[in-house]
């Protein structure tokens, strides 16, 4: 295992910001890290780099714990902080190089990560100018460069892609994937779909605590106990006889004339709907399929709890 | 620590503040020494450099300070702390490597005042008529002098996100330890305790190694306060832990 992290609590005062976090990634896997603002991700990141120490639980990197030999991990761990701290008077190359002497990096071997690096990157273009005259998408490049300039194993980003336009996304995401067969690397964000293109596993936690830790098709299939369909017609129809159809479970009429159809296990019950709408003589709109996707996970997990706790309270 | 201290110091020439801090030091020692005539050497009849080390200290204690002010208290502005300190360096490898690149330029503000020593020198009647030996002991003294200086600035940026509080609480704490701990023992409520309190400040070892006597003693104050308060900055880098 190159990332292990064993029960995991930091508390600031009254406050559990990471309660109980326990979580292991093996070499070659991209784990994504999900949850809603403030939900300790950050600070679960800047423990397991050695910026912040944890009040108590354990984390191993490459089997060295942290609070043990700060030192070895950090030298193991390449890291961007979230918004991407940088020194924006410094040009390109000479961040790269700062950052490369700091890993201990000299001489011929650090120029040719410098020009690895910036060639990974996509920096070509850029790589003359100082870093305060880049776009953010760039600067993020050169943050992800920097992170990535001693050839680490663990590989740790916080929000790599927020405040990015779309094909910037896309381009970076290439990056880590290119990167990722021979690293561990751990990524946390709030998009979704980054983790349904990128991840093998995922961990969504949401107040300190951790409501979901699988692999991302298990996460999906365990959502897709019940179809949804959501259909449109022309006229009012009977609820009561359409959920007397074979296969299909309810039928809830969400606006004037739509209504999200619950079908029984895997089933696909459209046709039924199709046939069902011309026996009845209405026109049917429209239809679709409801995609169960990690969005409707993270909602479920991360409202349903608060919605729970309020109840208590 | 050298990377560290080769940015901090090519920060210092690339964005000027090198040139401003010993452009404004030479200026100011150069018109305390050669034309106001109430300081002037000129003015005064006597070979002597007294003039440069008696102002020099009130210099330095807001050169220093501006110098030093940015050091801890813009990376964690920027959040360039964060990017550092998750980096395979030692945290005495940071304080240290921002501490030595301060600290030579100050140094470098302190060499063309050579030329001030070369001119009273032919200046004299006869030449050489100088007391050499205490120039000497008060360029030690000027240095060390600097040299705490810069340790409390260094500190007083760890203390604080804000530049502009970096530098006063920089200045006022340069302030009292220069002179604060000699005036204040001009109390009249000490008794036999006024000579412990004011061998605590900056001054009374300052005066005493411009005498051009170099007093282990002396050194060894000068050398606990900076680690003093070198100490102190790694706490406070320290406390981020707790």
């Amino acid at each position: 295992m190159s990332v292990q992290v064993h029960e995991l609590v930091k508390t600031y005062g009254q406050q559990h910001a990471v309660d109980h976090v326990s979580f292991e990634v093996p070499k070659g896997e991209i784990l994504g890290f999900l949850g809603p603002n403030g939900a300790g991700k950050s600070t679960t990141m800047k423990i397991i780099t050695g910026y912040l120490s944890a009040s108590s639980g354990e984390v191993l990197v490459n089997d060295i714990p942290v609070s043990q030999d700060s030192l070895a991990v950090r030298r193991m761990i390449g890291y961007l902080p979230e918004h991407n701290p940088l020194y924006l008077e410094m040009y390109v190359r000479e961040y790269l190089a700062f950052a490369g002497r700091l890993y201990g990096l000299k001489g011929k071997k650090l120029r040719q990560q410098v020009e690895a690096m910036i060639e990974l990157c996509g920096l070509q273009r850029e790589q003359h100018k100082k870093i305060g005259a880049l776009s953010k998408g760039y600067r993020q490049r050169v943050g992800l460069a920097q992170a990535l300039i001693h050839d680490p194993s663990v590989l740790i980003l916080d929000e790599p892609t927020t405040g990015l336009d779309p094909n910037q996304i896309v381009e970076i995401r290439q990056v880590i994937r290119s990167i990722s067969e021979e690293k561990t690397v751990i990524f946390s964000t709030h998009i979704m779909q980054e983790v349904q293109a990128l991840c093998d596993r995922a961990l969504i936690i949401n107040r300190g605590k951790m409501v979901a830790y699988d692999t991302v098709e298990s996460l999906l299939s365990a959502q897709d106990e019940q179809q949804v369909i959501h259909a449109e017609f022309s006229a009012p129809i009977d609820n009561a006889l359409l959920s007397a159809l074979p296969g299909i479970v309810r039928v809830e009429e969400k606006a004037p004339l739509r209504y999200a159809i619950h079908c029984e296990g895997q089933q696909d019950c459209r046709a039924e709907v199709f046939h069902f709408a011309v026996s009845q003589q209405v026109a049917l709109l429209g239809m679709q399929q409801e995609q169960s996707s990690l969005e409707n996970i993270f909602q479920q997990l991360t409202t349903g709890q608060k919605q729970r706790e309020g109840e208590q309270a | 620590m050298i990377q560290i201290f080769r940015k901090e110091f090519a920060g210092f020439l690339d964005s000027l503040i090198a040139y401003i801090v010993i452009g404004i030091f030479l200026t100011v020692t150069g018109l305390l020494i050669w034309v106001f005539p109430e300081t002037s050497v000129l003015a005064y009849g006597y070979a002597g450099m007294e003039t440069l080390f008696n102002f020099a200290p009130y210099v330095f204690m807001f050169l220093i300070p501006a110098i030093t002010m940015r050091m801890f208290a813009e990376e964690r502005k920027t959040g360039t702390m964060e990017l550092l300190l998750t980096k395979p360096i030692t945290d005495w490898g940071l304080i240290l490597g921002k501490y030595s690149a301060g600290l030579l330029l100050v140094a470098f503000t302190l060499i063309p005042t050579g030329i001030y020593y070369y001119s009273i020198y032919q200046l004299g009647n006869p030449p050489g008529n100088l007391d050499s030996a205490g120039i000497a002991g008060s360029y030690i003294g000027l240095f060390m002098l600097a040299a705490v200086f810069t340790a409390i600035g260094l500190f007083s940026s760890s203390l604080s996100e804000n530049q502009i509080v970096a530098f006063i609480i920089g200045v006022f704490a340069c302030f009292i330890t220069f002179t604060g701990f000699s005036s204040l023992a001009g109390l009249d409520i000490w008794g036999d305790a006024a000579l412990t309190l004011e061998k605590l400040g900056i001054l009374y070892h300052y005066n005493a190694l411009s005498k051009g006597l170099l007093d282990s003693r002396d050194l060894l104050y000068f050398v606990s306060s900076t680690a003093f308060f070198l100490l102190f900055t790694r706490l406070t880098l320290k406390s981020r832990t707790w």
